[in-house]
């Protein structure tokens, strides 16, 4: 494509019927391009340096003083309804162009690949946080402690009697020598007693953390395990205060229909002592009775052991295993998922509980 | 605790119809957790009759076997068959055949009927065998499901048996009977027994209580009897080993008469094997009375009875042929020739009654709970007697569980009981609590009528004396676990009912939230999830070689490490002193599972034993132990540090089309460790490490800016790789995790945020290989002083151009003025300056 037209004279710039004639040159050939690359092709040529229109245009430089008027006008028009047709029929353009782009663009947006692992936490951990956030919000602190632990802190210190059976029936993990006295706790209660001893009272604090007993690992029993206890020591508190407390948490984890039971039952620590259940209103297979845990009131001794006056302070005490309550709450039917690490079982859950 | 119904009726009021599940149901109320039901027809139906064999025609076999053709009456003679069925002949008598020779004509017999179906689904129908229609079994005890024994055909007349031709052997047999089995706290020994669980029943109920005890007539006082000395010399904290000895004498006795069937279906329902009748009627006195005690044969005791500690090196074999050597804690009862028994152990084997013993010599004694339990530990020796008397046996009861042995010897065996008795030792004093009027109430949450209280109270045994400020209480001789108003609480409540506590919610003063540490804890290892990792938990067990090879000291040696005395596996008999080995078990595992992309972590404890490892002794319970005592005790708990670490291994993602996924390296080790610290807004300080675990090359120190090591990050040994069936080029990090929380600033401190330009410049310095490209940028960034912004490495190149040894580092500088647009000239002097500092530190040419 050239910029000129050969073998055309320069039209008259006030040769209306000429000038008119360039104009609808233009306007045919703009309405004829059908892409932008034709456009521009067309834009030189009509509008060009070389076009007729700008040849006639220069020409006016050199007509009689009285003409140029005329002229300009008549030049200033035409080149203006090319210009117009141009700018209309680049937006037409650019706007179908653009259109196009976009449809050829099109992706197959099911087959977006997933560029990020999706990281997940273990829903004992994440269920630990969340019952601790429900006490947090009753105004509890969380209460921590090691898991390596003083035979003291885990049995004398909460009235285990020194040649009780019941002593026995916690499946100890001793840690060597004996003569040093060291265990891995067997519930979180020294955390209890470490709280007495350390806060001042009214006490209020849940204890969650890892336990250990010496329980071959089968579908129900792991020699490693969680609980949280609570503990709340104040003035005047009674066991209608446990019952509110644990019917008011029972209801946070399993929905308002959840509410508990308590049966007699003995646990050195506590007098009385008692098996706490659970109307479980979702369990798989129907609503039902479920053995969570075990409570009761803090036994004088306990107190007496952290240096607190049973005569002023009385307290209650729970406890409940994690596990168990995942079991029961996320319908996990073996414990070794739990604990074996296949990262299914803690992916499947993501980040919620 | 298992309770055949048919007992508990003799002393509670058990409806009729009342099954095993409706007394458990009734029983869990007063606080016993219910375990299993025994009901032999669940395994066992009839029509299982007595029959007599009439005739028996042995019939020798081709393969050598001879059996028996026998025609059996089951229906009396002249009676007609009224039972119908396919296989039940009208005529009343069964032809059987039967391959067992242990019976005769003319014995009678137990046969189960076709349609009667035996433990094991054993369906017993009419069938053709040996050429007979074979039509019914003529029975034994272990096809019954009722004993283990061998011997044949159960012949009736031989367990002193002979019943009407036709009846129900079920019932002969006690078959219909059914027992429930609770579970028994470890307080409440009383009800180790039918008298205990029948009172405890009465109290769920509401209903009548006979007690056992008040059906003996023992005399008030016995005396002449056998010689018997109480001479402990050595009592454990004061409590003399044995407070009571109660011996009586029983002559003429034959200890070979069968145990009627109505004590052995009640033994075997309980749980307890019948072994003879003398052991068989202690047995069953003591789950009655709960009193354990022993029969002796009195022709094989040499003098009086001396109940003594034992002396260093004694032995004795008890009744399960062991010869055990003997400690000088153990309670013995003694004679002449030396013990003959373990006290409320195990007796010994060579007083022990046979079937040729005649005359017997009972022994019902009150041991102390902490000897009994402390010998039974000792010597391995878990018996029914020592998990009674360990939990406390009723002081008051030993004379009348003698009387009722005597009496069913004399009974059963066909005894005459001397007159003459022995009974010596001490009373205990009897425990008194005073329980103050509205303790209850204010303990419990429930306003216990003085009725309530006071009833409760008598029901349970005690006696209660109304006072002006309360009640003094007098515990029932049975009951050793009420010491206390606390446990008189308990028994009212029990007794009024758990359901009856009312709720209300306590109001705990204002919290302060989660602590730092804890939010710190919860940041970091969501952070990890939220960074793509997956979080696992591994058991702390290890062996001796992981910890040696994980446990690194920041010294470079391994660390001490704790050792489990019984440790579920002796190959992870230690304690963790790194979490590495358990996750790489896990990550191992989760590969061999078909998961070749793994990135997993755990937070937790590990275990770092220092200098002082727990304490010489341990202060008593129910005192407050004195402050150096206290800080003893915490100081002799070791370290236990949190720690966290992770394992990469395979790919960073999913490969899918159009996207191709990212190999783990050490250096995502080494930004996974960043990122803990970043999380928590602590600088992490990385450089060239050393650690047996990991690649000598590709292992990077963490320490804090203070020098404090605290972590490895890098690529895995190859080697440890290998062992561990891992793949290759697996890489992993662990961090003290506690040490960072502690270095976070407490306030962060903000920065002023300049509006000026930036102004860039890049340079490359060429080094010798071995200088840390994190060590230049420190140069720089020394160098360069105020007005650097920041200065990041973004090339490291070695090749054509780059001396040998040496490396080319690019790094990109920015520079901004807090107060004004820098000129070309200020960011260049200053880029001079960085690269002076570089170069004099460390030789560095710009390139």
């Amino acid at each position: 494509m050239t910029d000129t037209l050969p073998g055309a004279a320069i039209p008259n710039p006030l040769d209306e019927a000429a000038i008119t004639a360039a104009v609808e040159d233009a306007i045919a050939a703009i309405a004829a391009a059908s892409s932008l690359d034709e456009l521009k092709a067309v834009r030189l040529a009509h509008t060009g340096e070389k076009s007729p229109l700008s040849l006639a245009n220069r020409e006016i430089g050199g007509l009689a003083k009285e003409h140029k008027a005329a002229a300009g006008k008549l030049m200033g028009s035409s080149r203006g309804r090319v210009n117009q047709a141009l700018a209309a029929r680049t937006q037409v353009l650019e706007a179908e162009n653009d259109a196009r782009i976009l449809v050829e663009e099109t992706v197959d947006v099911t087959a977006a690949p997933r560029r990020r692992r999706a990281g997940a936490r273990h829903p004992l951990s994440t269920l630990q946080d969340r019952v601790s956030d429900i006490f947090v919000g009753m105004g509890w602190e969380i209460a921590e402690g090691p898991e390596v632990e003083s035979e003291w802190f885990n049995f004398d210190a909460l009235n285990f009697k020194p040649d009780h059976p019941a002593r026995e029936m916690q499946d100890t993990f001793f840690v060597e020598p004996p003569e040093a006295h060291l265990l891995m706790r067997t519930h979180t209660s020294p955390v209890q007693v470490r709280s007495m001893l350390e806060r001042e009272v009214p006490i209020y604090v849940l204890c969650p953390g890892k336990v250990f007993r010496t329980d071959e690992l089968d579908a129900t029993h792991t020699p490693v395990f969680h609980q949280f206890e609570g503990l709340a020591i104040d003035k005047n508190l009674s066991m209608a205060d446990l019952r509110g407390t644990l019917e008011h948490f029972a209801r946070q984890m399993f929905g308002d229909e959840a509410s508990i039971r308590l049966r007699p039952n003995y646990f050195p620590f506590t007098e009385p002592s008692a098996e706490l259940d659970i109307w479980h209103p979702g369990a798989k297979g129907g609503p039902r009775w479920i053995e969570w845990g075990g409570c009761g009131m803090v036994n004088p001794n306990v107190l007496r052991a952290a240096g607190i006056d049973p005569d002023i302070y009385s307290g209650f005490a729970f406890g409940m295993g994690i596990e168990r309550t995942l079991m029961f709450r996320n319908e996990v039917g073996d414990m070794r998922d739990m604990i074996e690490g296949d990262v299914r079982f803690s992916e499947h859950f993501g980040m919620e509980i | 605790m298992r309770i055949p119904l048919s007992w508990l009726r003799e002393f509670a009021q058990v409806p009729a119809d009342a099954t095993a599940e409706d007394v458990m149901a009734d029983l869990v109320k007063v606080g016993f957790e219910e375990e299993e039901v025994h009901r032999p027809t669940d395994e066992l139906t009839g029509p299982v009759v007595v029959g007599q064999v009439l005739s028996l025609v042995k019939e020798p076999q081709s393969n050598g076997k001879t059996i028996n053709w026998c025609q059996v009456r089951v229906v009396p003679e002249g009676q007609e068959q009224t039972l119908t069925g396919e296989g039940i002949d009208p005529s009343g008598v069964q032809g059987i055949i039967c391959g067992a020779h242990n019976f005769v004509e003319g014995d009678k017999v137990v046969v189960t009927l076709p349609g009667a179906v035996l433990p094991g689904n054993f369906q017993i129908s009419a069938r053709k065998t040996y050429g007979h229609l074979s039509a019914g079994m003529i029975a034994s005890v272990r096809e019954l499901g009722i004993g283990d024994d061998h011997d044949g055909i159960l012949v009736l007349s031989r367990i002193g048996l002979d019943p009407e031709i036709g009846s129900d052997a079920m019932e002969l047999l006690g078959l219909y009977d059914q027992a429930a089995e609770i579970n028994v706290t470890p307080d409440r020994g009383y009800a180790f027994s039918i008298r205990g669980v029948a009172r405890e029943y009465a109290h769920a109920t509401g209903t009548l209580f006979t007690d056992p005890a008040s059906k003996v007539n023992a005399p008030a006082s016995l005396q002449g009897g056998y010689g018997v000395k109480l001479n402990d010399d050595a009592p454990i904290y004061g409590m003399p080993g044995c407070d009571r000895f109660v011996a009586r004498t029983v002559r003429g006795v034959d200890a070979s008469r069968p145990t009627p069937p109505w004590m052995s279906s009640r033994l075997r329902l309980a749980g307890v094997r019948s072994i003879s009748l003398p052991v068989d009627i202690s047995n069953y006195v003591m789950l009655e009375l709960g009193q354990p005690n022993h029969c002796y044969d009195l022709d094989k005791l040499a003098g009086d009875i001396v109940v003594r500690r034992a002396v260093a090196g004694e032995k004795i074999t008890t009744l399960d042929d062991k010869e055990r050597t003997l400690d000088v804690e153990d309670l013995l009862i003694t004679d002449d020739s030396g013990a003959i028994g373990i006290a409320g152990v195990m007796g010994g084997a060579h007083t022990e009654v046979s079937d040729s013993t005649t005359n017997i010599l009972v022994e019902a004694a009150h041991f102390d709970e902490v000897s009994i339990a402390r010998s039974r530990r000792r010597h391995k020796l878990p018996s029914e007697a020592s998990k009674r008397f360990e939990r406390g046996v009723d002081w008051r009861v030993a004379n009348i569980a003698a009387q009722r042995v005597v009496d069913l010897l004399v009974e059963l065996a066909g005894g005459t009981a001397d007159e003459a008795g022995t009974d010596v030792g001490t009373a205990p004093e009897a425990v008194t609590i005073e329980l103050p009027a509205e303790f209850a109430a204010a303990r419990i949450g429930i306003d216990f009528t003085e009725e309530q209280i006071t009833t409760s109270l008598v029901d349970l045994g005690a006696t209660v004396e109304k006072t002006s400020s309360g009640y003094v209480v007098t515990a029932p001789s049975w009951r050793n676990d009420l010491e206390t108003k606390e446990d008189l609480s308990e028994e009212i409540a029990r007794l009024v009912g758990y359901d009856n506590i009312p709720s209300t919610l306590p109001v705990a003063p204002p919290g302060r939230g989660l602590s730092r540490s804890q939010q710190q804890k919860r940041r970091v290892v969501q952070a990890l999830a939220d960074a793509g990792l997956t979080e696992v938990l591994s058991y702390p067990f290890v062996s001796k070689a992981a910890n040696d090879t994980f446990g690194v000291a920041a010294e470079g040696e391994a660390r001490p490490a704790l050792k489990l005395a019984n440790p579920i596996s002796e190959e992870q008999g230690f304690l963790r002193t790194s979490i590495l080995p358990g996750l790489i078990e896990v990550a191992r595992r989760n590969h061999s599972r078909g998961f070749r992309d793994l990135a997993v972590y755990e937070a937790g404890s590990v275990f770092l034993p220092g200098e002082t490892l727990g304490t010489d002794s341990i202060p008593p319970l129910g005192v407050k132990p004195a402050d150096e005592v206290l800080d003893g005790l915490y100081d002799g708990v070791p370290h236990q540090p949190l720690h966290i670490a992770a394992v990469l291994t395979g790919h960073d993602s999913p490969a899918a089309a159009t996207h191709t996924p990212r190999a783990w390296d050490w250096a995502d080790a080494v930004d996974v460790a960043r990122l803990i610290a970043d999380v928590l807004g602590v600088e992490l300080v990385v450089s060239q490490g050393s650690h047996q675990a990991f690649h000598p090359g590709r292992a990077a120190q963490l320490a804090l800016r203070n020098g404090d090591v605290v972590g490895y990050a890098g690529e895995l040994h190859p080697k440890l790789l290998a062992a561990h069936d891992m793949p290759a080029r697996s890489v992993a990090l662990e961090v003290n995790v506690e040490v960072l929380f502690e270095a976070a600033a407490d306030v962060i401190v903000a920065k002023h945020i300049s509006g000026f330009p930036v102004a860039t410049q890049d340079v490359a310095l060429v080094v010798p290989q071995d200088v840390p490209a994190d060590q230049v940028l420190a140069a720089l960034r020394e160098g360069a002083g105020e007005l650097l912004e920041d200065v990041a490495l973004f090339d490291v190149y070695a090749g054509p151009g780059i001396d040998e040894g040496k490396k080319s580092l690019a790094f990109g500088l920015r520079f901004r003025a807090d107060d004004r647009t820098l000129t070309a000239d200020e960011a260049s002097e200053a880029r001079a300056a960085a690269v002076a500092v570089a170069a004099e530190r460390f030789g560095a040419v710009q390139r």
